[in-house]
């Protein structure tokens, strides 16, 4: 009798830690939908043709992306959000050049080169770059890096896109780095040994045999990579210099989709049409990390599965 | 339930008389340019009256009166007058219009970097540099450089200010960096040979400021405690504080007090110009 009933408590309390590490789990998932629809909502009137600036003229969707400028604050104000996704999309290519090569490079490094003492030496460090506040990047790059990079290149701005992007890349770095050093190190030991029994040296084995086996989660980890740049918000604000420009050139000052959300989501009317555009901008930046991440988890399952069970 | 804590703290302090039972607390947020200022006056009040605090935050203009409607914090500090618009919000949400304090004065310095030959500038002159018209210093008599236009975010009140008074409504050249309060601007200047940026001429360190002239023929002033308050200056405007009521007991006694001419001394020695 009283065995079942000890059997009887363990089975109420582990539907007790069930029930509620499920809710747990379930409750994360809610505030990332709850998230979406309440930056939905807030950019609702503009969805549906709604809005209009403080002169009365609708504000639309076309006019968003037509517009060549950005000019919210202003007597008669275009809100041209092409400058700024272009804006965002230029530093975020850059900061990717300057991260990926460097991150997979040291990956490689750590993975197949380095005696032990220090990869433990070099994989920790990389990593406290990923939890550095980025407002201090940002501020190291306004300081610093922006009169370096002037100075080496001869540039007339002092903050551009150039600027903004490398300081952004400390902040990649780290990810594409420990993702691919993980992607590396998770290979099969049989990849390395059948290398060099065929008599290829160590370099041949990591270039031409680990990374091309790695790809799918190299190519993951960059996309990953991309979400955090174009995300980031402190240290294009401090290093780009923030002028809304349609241009190609990356020597020029740019303003991000995300800067302009945080230098003036805190002054901006409630309910105005800014606001409206502002919370739209927020639905396209959180459209763009979702999907890539989806995209990035959905190829390190399927492409790196099939890979190792032999079916690719 | 800030505010009925408030009450409820005076409440006691007038039941028993216990004096300091409770800190009061005053909360002021708000415009950049006043930021220094509005801490110090709170570091000087409250050493002379410790039983009051006074809680100073910055983020511009816009938010303090963001703040100020939506009821975070007592006194608002802007670098411009309320616009109608939000007055309007205020009287829905509190059914007042808010009551304003001229509470300093302050010229608008126009920074260039140390190493420029260009002294004066006429407002002319400024209007068409900062609506990108003139893009090379050779035009307003320096060298043969492009101009580099440094300026605020535009949820800043100098930002409206400028706009308004010296591009007379215009909108500012999309090449303008803007950048996160005027201590980026000013460095940026300082750094910049071709810069021009323009902010609080408290904040003026590490560059110079222009001399400004009202049209071409007429005389330069720069900034200062006598131009700004005899309004020979051109760029001179008034710093203010919101408050959503008329001032009582505690609140009453502060802004009473920053208008003092202990306060007013505070004001000249931060860099700005008393208000009389």
């Amino acid at each position: 009798m009283s065995t079942f009933t000890g059997k009887h408590t363990i089975r109420v309390g582990e539907w007790v830690i069930e029930t509620s590490i499920r809710a747990i789990a379930f409750v994360s998932l809610a505030f990332i939908v709850l998230i979406f629809v309440f930056v939905l909502r807030e950019a609702a009137p503009l969805l549906i043709g709604k809005a209009t600036d403080d002169s009365g003229a609708a504000v639309t969707l076309a006019k968003l992306f037509s517009s060549p400028f950005w000019m919210p604050v202003s007597n008669h104000p275009t809100y041209g959000i092409a400058a700024l996704i272009l804006g965002s999309l230029k530093v975020t290519l850059i900061s990717l050049v300057v991260a990926t090569p460097l991150s997979i490079g040291a990956a490689l490094y750590t993975a197949v080169f380095a005696p032990r003492w220090t990869k433990e030496i070099i994989k920790p460090a990389i990593e406290i770059l990923a939890g550095f506040p980025s407002v201090v990047i940002g501020f190291f790059a306004l300081i610093v890096m922006a009169s370096f990079f002037q100075h080496l290149f001869g540039l007339q701005y002092r903050l551009n896109a150039l600027t903004g992007g490398a300081a952004l890349a400390l902040a990649v770095i780290p990810i594409i780095f420990t993702l691919t050093e993980d992607a590396l190190t998770a290979l099969p030991k049989q990849f390395t040994e059948a290398s060099v029994a065929l008599g290829a040296r160590k370099w041949e084995t990591a270039l031409f045999v680990l990374l091309p086996a790695a790809t799918p989660g190299v190519f993951a980890a960059v996309l990953l990579g991309f979400g955090r740049a174009f995300g980031e918000t402190m240290i294009v604000l401090m290093a780009t210099g923030n002028a809304a420009l349609l241009s190609l050139g990356i020597t020029g000052p740019v303003r991000t989709i995300s800067a302009t959300i945080g230098a003036e989501m805190a002054e901006v009317v409630f309910g105005d049409a800014h606001y409206n555009v502002l919370f739209f901008l927020g639905f396209l930046l959180f459209s763009v990390s979702f999907s890539l991440n989806v995209v990035a988890e959905l190829f390190i399952r399927k492409r790196l599965m099939k890979r190792f069970t032999g079916a690719a | 339930m800030k505010k009925f804590s408030i009450i409820a703290g005076c409440a006691l302090i007038g039941l028993f008389g216990m004096g300091a039972a409770k800190k009061q607390v005053i909360t002021v947020k708000g415009s950049d340019t006043i930021v220094i200022l509005a801490q110090r006056w709170a570091e000087s009040y409250m050493a002379a009256h410790p039983d009051v605090s006074v809680q100073v935050t910055g983020g511009g203009s816009g938010v303090g009166i963001s703040a100020l409607i939506n009821g975070t914090t007592d006194i608002c500090d802007a670098s411009r007058p309320m616009k109608n618009s939000e007055i309007d919000k205020l009287k829905t949400r509190f059914n007042s219009l808010g009551v304003e304090i001229k509470c300093a004065k302050d010229g608008i310095a126009l920074y260039l970097n140390e190493s420029n030959p260009v002294n004066e500038l006429s407002l002319d002159q400024l209007k068409a540099i900062y609506t990108g018209e003139i893009t090379n210093w050779k035009d307003v008599g320096g060298k043969d450089e492009k101009i580099i236009l440094y300026g605020r975010e535009n949820s800043s009140g100098t930002y409206v200010y400028f706009r308004d008074v010296v591009l007379k409504g215009s909108d500012y050249a999309p090449a303008t960096q803007t950048l996160p309060g005027t201590a980026a601007v000013v460095n940026a200047v300082s750094k910049d040979p071709n810069g021009i940026g323009y902010g609080g001429a408290a904040y003026a360190k590490g560059i110079k400021l222009a001399k400004v002239k009202k049209d071409a023929g007429s005389p330069a002033y720069e900034p200062n405690a006598e131009t700004v308050k005899a309004g020979t200056y051109p760029i001179s405007r008034y710093l203010y504080m919101y408050v959503r009521n008329k001032p009582t007991g505690a609140m009453k006694a502060y802004i009473d007090w920053t208008l003092s001419a202990e306060g007013q001394q505070i004001v000249s020695k931060v860099g700005y110009f008393p208000v009389n």
